[in-house]
Order: C-alpha cells, then structure tokens, then sequence
C-alpha cells in the first residue's frame, strides 16, 4: 500500500464518521455504555485481587515444634517439611523471637510479657509459605502428622472461608465482564451492521471499479478502530475522575489498615490502557466482520 | 476482444438465463444488445465483467478466462472494463470530481495523475464547469455523464453499458449515446444493451438480439426488431 492510500484510507474512514452523523454517535456510544461498566467492574476486582493476593501472601503455617526435640531431629523435621511439594520457604524461628514479636504485637500491654524472657514458655516455629496460598491448608494437614510437631497453626477456618469468598467474587467478576463485552460486540457489530447496510452502495461500486477486498476494508476497519476509541474517552475520564477522589477519601478519612487501595498511579493509567485496548478490540472485531458478508465475490 | 463459447448460466433458484451462447465482439466494436424483458440482456452483460460466473462455456475478455479466473483477480479484470447503468450508481456524498476521481483511488493511482485523468474525461463529457456539485444537484443526463466519465478514466478497453438511457428522456438520451460515440472512435469497445428502438434503429450498429438466453438475430448493421420501444 502506498503512503497516498494510507493517507487516503484514515481521510475516507474520518470523514465517514461525520457523514454517518448519528450513526457513529449510536456506536460510540455502545462503546461508552459498555466500557463505563466493565471499568467499573475492572476496578473493583483489580481492588478485590490486590486485597485477596496481599491477604493470601500474608498467609502462613507456624509449625511449632515439640520441646524435647534436638537440634539433629529439628533439623530433619525441616527437611521433611521442604520435601513436601509446593511448599515455598521454611524459615525457623527461635522460642526468644518468638517471645519478641508477640511482645511487639501486644503494644503497650505486651510489656507485662516481659516477665516470661527470663523463663519463656513458647516453643521454637518453622515458618512455613505455599507456593500457592491455595495449598496451605493441604500442606498443613501433612505437616500436622510429621513427628516432633506439637502444632500448627495457619488461621484454621478463616483462611478456608476466605480463599472460598475471593474464588465466589473472582468468578461471579469474570463472568459479568465477559457478559458485558458480548453485549457490547453484539451491539456494536448490530450499530456497524445499519452503518454498512446503508453504504453497501458504495462498497458496490468500489468493486465495479476494480477495488480489492483489502481496499475496500481498510477504512471500515480503521472506522471501528476509532469508534472504539471514541467510546473509551468518557469512560476513561470519568472514571479516573471518580478513582482519583474515591482514593483520596478513602486514604485520608476511611483507611482500614488491612485494606488499602490500588493507588490512583499507575493503575489508572493501566486501566485506561485496558479499555482504550478493549474498545479499539470490539470496534475493529464489529466493523471487520459486519464488513465480512458483503466483501463475497 | 469478448468471446463467449458455448455459455449457459442457470442461477440457483432453476431460472436458465443463458441457453447456449456463441458470439465474438473485435476490439473497436459498437454492439447494442436487444431483445424482451427476461430474456437474458443483463446476465449476458454480467458474464462480461465477471459479476456473475457462467454454469459451463468458457468466456474470453482481453485474453482471460473468465470461466476459471480466481475471485482474487477479478478486480484486476474491472480495472480494465468500465462498466455503466440505469441508475448511474453514483455516490451522493461525493461531489462530480470526487465520484470520477474514485475509481482512480481504489487502483492507487498518484493524485497527480488522478487529477490530471479526471480534469481530461471531465472535458470529454462535457461537465468541466461542474466538477464541484453533487450527483443531487445534477439531472440525470448530467449524472450519467459523470458515470461514463468514471467509466473511461481508467482508459478500459472495453465499455459495458446496461441500458444506460433507461432513466432519460428522449433527447438526453440521444446526448449519451453521441457520448458513447466518440468514446468509441477513440478504439474503445462499446457493449450495450437496450430497449431505446429509435436509437438502435438510427445509428445503424451492430445488433445482437437475444431471446429465452439465446441469441435469435446478429446483424452488422442491425434494426430494433421489436415493435414498440419497452418490450
Ligand atoms: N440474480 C438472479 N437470480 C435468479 N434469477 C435471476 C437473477 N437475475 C436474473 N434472473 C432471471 O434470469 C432471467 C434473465 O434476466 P435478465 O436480467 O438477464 O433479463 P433482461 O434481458 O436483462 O431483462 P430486462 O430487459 O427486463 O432488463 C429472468 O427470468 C430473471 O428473472
Ligand atoms: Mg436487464
């Protein structure tokens, strides 16, 4: 293709835009209807998932160890821990780190833990991560039978009932965003569809005259290209708008300390690329296939 | 040159458009196409410029086969037959200049060459002074100048016309056909068919007479035949 048919091609596929008026403004519009929502819907679960994965990674199984064990038999329940598979990272912790961390956990009330440093009462850890939190439990109950254990302790129950409750949103997200982008398609294919229909005069003539079936899509196809991303400006502004003052109270007067917000950059600028990408994706995809049927020889 | 061979076309619903066709039209040739409404004047025409593929026979333009060309290479084969209708086939939007200048785009010609090839056909039919209105503010002589102009800025060898009076009274018509003429004396074959009696019967041409997707009647320099003027 020469430089003038490019040239040419973005010309016809702009001033189409102007020529179908309304047209252009009904599919734009599916577009903005549709990205509106699935950025929303993007933005909550990107939310849930930063929250789920730092609540997963917190996750973990203190082993804590029988006090008559040795040094040689710890060593060994070690390395039967290791050999368990997914587990991530072993890391041993002594009864006197321990003692600290519960101290420093206490705050204030924790000094009247100091009592015990002189006779502590707490057994040494292995701390123990998965590979993929959603093994904890498994690896638990396998570490549970290993002699020398005297315990384990990895938030049994709630960790079940929350990994179950981010699988449930996960899932029930997914599900509404696809349903979302096969309405948006079926949309806009249909708005196209009108458009094409009312020019499929002018794709007639284009083939009288002696153009390729190349030609002739080129400016339909970079009219859903811009339809697309037409319909993505609104959504992208309003909801970095929205984002931005949402993130702002929320840091300032809300700020539950074990959930924090995606900050405003660069997820925003991620989730902008995101919808420019999906509306450029179901504008091209509507325009090439209304295009398809009237391109046969 | 156009050489049919033996050529039937039956199109999906059973209807038999062409029964058998046998004809050879040299380069240069005026050939007006006649013959009762259904009988098969359009599906001969279109056989020609491959918008429709015959059932068997074999046809021959400029060379090619077009019983066996690929969908793939039929727009190479429309850059070299201009083709014009009834209904003009303009489109609204674009203005005289634009419309001519439309079929030398889709072929990726250089805009200076596009300009210099439109201004010349535009002179040829006659509508330099109106290069900048659109096909609504023209009459219909006028639109269907625009379209031969479309037709021949490619410079085709070949000029088919489907009964491109059809729309114009008597006197326009007669206009279009001087057209069609002098496009013809510049070597370029003329294809057309019609029901215009007074035309066919005045210019003495060759006429290919077609019945029931037969051709009935080839005279070199033929009458209408027919008794009144819309079969
Ligand atoms: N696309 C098609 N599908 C099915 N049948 C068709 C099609 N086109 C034409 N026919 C039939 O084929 C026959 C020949 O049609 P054609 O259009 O070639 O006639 P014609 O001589 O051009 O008539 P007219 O003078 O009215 O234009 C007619 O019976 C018509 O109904
Ligand atoms: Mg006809």
């Amino acid at each position: 293709m020469t430089l003038h048919t490019f040239k040419r091609h973005v010309r016809e596929s702009i001033k189409s835009l102007g020529r179908n008026g309304w047209m252009t403004f009904a599919s734009a519009s599916a577009v903005t209807v549709t990205l509106l929502l699935v950025g929303v819907f993007f933005a909550v679960m990107f939310n849930i998932n930063h929250f789920a994965q730092k609540v997963e990674n917190d996750v973990e199984i203190r082993v804590h160890i029988e006090l008559t064990a040795d040094s040689r038999q710890k060593d060994a329940l070690r390395r039967r821990i290791e050999a368990i598979p997914n587990v991530k990272e072993v890391r041993y912790s002594s009864k006197d780190e321990e003692l600290k961390r519960l101290i420093k956990s206490m705050g204030d009330e924790g000094s009247s833990f100091r009592l015990f440093e002189q006779d502590n009462p707490l057994s040494d850890v292995y701390v123990v991560k998965a590979a993929h939190p959603q093994d904890t439990v498994k690896i638990a109950k396998q570490i549970e039978t290993l002699p020398f254990v005297h315990k384990v302790n990895y938030g049994q129950g709630t960790v079940e009932k929350l990994f179950d409750a981010l699988k449930v949103a996960r899932n029930v997200g997914l599900v509404l965003i696809l349903g979302l982008l096969f309405t948006a398609m079926f949309l806009i294919s249909n708005t196209i569809k009108i458009t094409i229909f009312a020019r499929r005069r002018e794709i007639e003539i284009m083939r009288l005259v002696g153009a390729t079936n190349g030609f002739i899509r080129w400016p339909f196809f970079l009219e859903g290209l811009w339809l697309g991303l037409l319909g993505a400006l609104f959504p992208i502004a309003a909801l970095s708008i929205v984002y931005y003052n949402v993130y702002e109270v929320y840091e300032q007067r809300v700020s539950l300390p074990f959930f924090e917000l995606l900050p405003f950059s660069p997820f925003m600028w991620q989730l902008s690329g995101l919808l420019l990408a999906i509306g450029a994706g179901i504008g091209i995809w509507g325009s090439v296939m209304s295009v398809r049927k009237f391109l046969k020889v | 040159m156009i050489e049919m061979q033996d050529v039937y076309k039956t199109y999906p619903n059973g209807v038999v458009a062409l029964n058998g066709i046998n004809v050879r039209i040299k380069q240069g040739e005026f050939v007006y196409v006649v013959g009762p409404s259904g009988a098969g004047k359009s599906t001969f025409i279109k056989m020609m410029y491959r918008e429709e593929k015959p059932t068997s026979g074999n046809i021959m333009v400029n060379g090619v086969n077009l019983a066996k060309l690929k969908d793939s290479k039929v727009p190479l084969l429309r850059r070299h037959i201009g083709v014009v209708f009834q209904d003009f086939k303009l489109l609204p939007k674009l203005n005289v200049y634009e419309n001519v200048a439309f079929a030398l785009e889709v072929i990726e010609e250089s805009p200076k060459v596009i300009r210099k090839k439109v201004m010349e056909v535009l002179d040829l039919v006659g509508l330099k002074h109106k290069i900048r209105s659109y096909p609504n503010e023209l009459s219909g002589g006028e639109q269907q100048r625009v379209s031969i102009a479309r037709s021949i800025v490619n410079s085709p060898k070949i000029v088919i016309a489907d009964e491109p009076t059809g729309n114009l009274d008597p006197e326009t018509s007669w206009g279009i056909v001087e057209l069609f003429e002098k496009i013809n004396d510049r070597g370029t074959t003329i294809v057309m068919a019609t029901h215009n009696k007074e035309i066919v019967n005045a210019t003495r041409r060759r006429v290919i007479a077609i019945e029931n997707g037969k051709i009935v009647r080839d005279e070199a320099k033929g009458e209408y035949g027919y008794d009144a003027s819309y079969v």
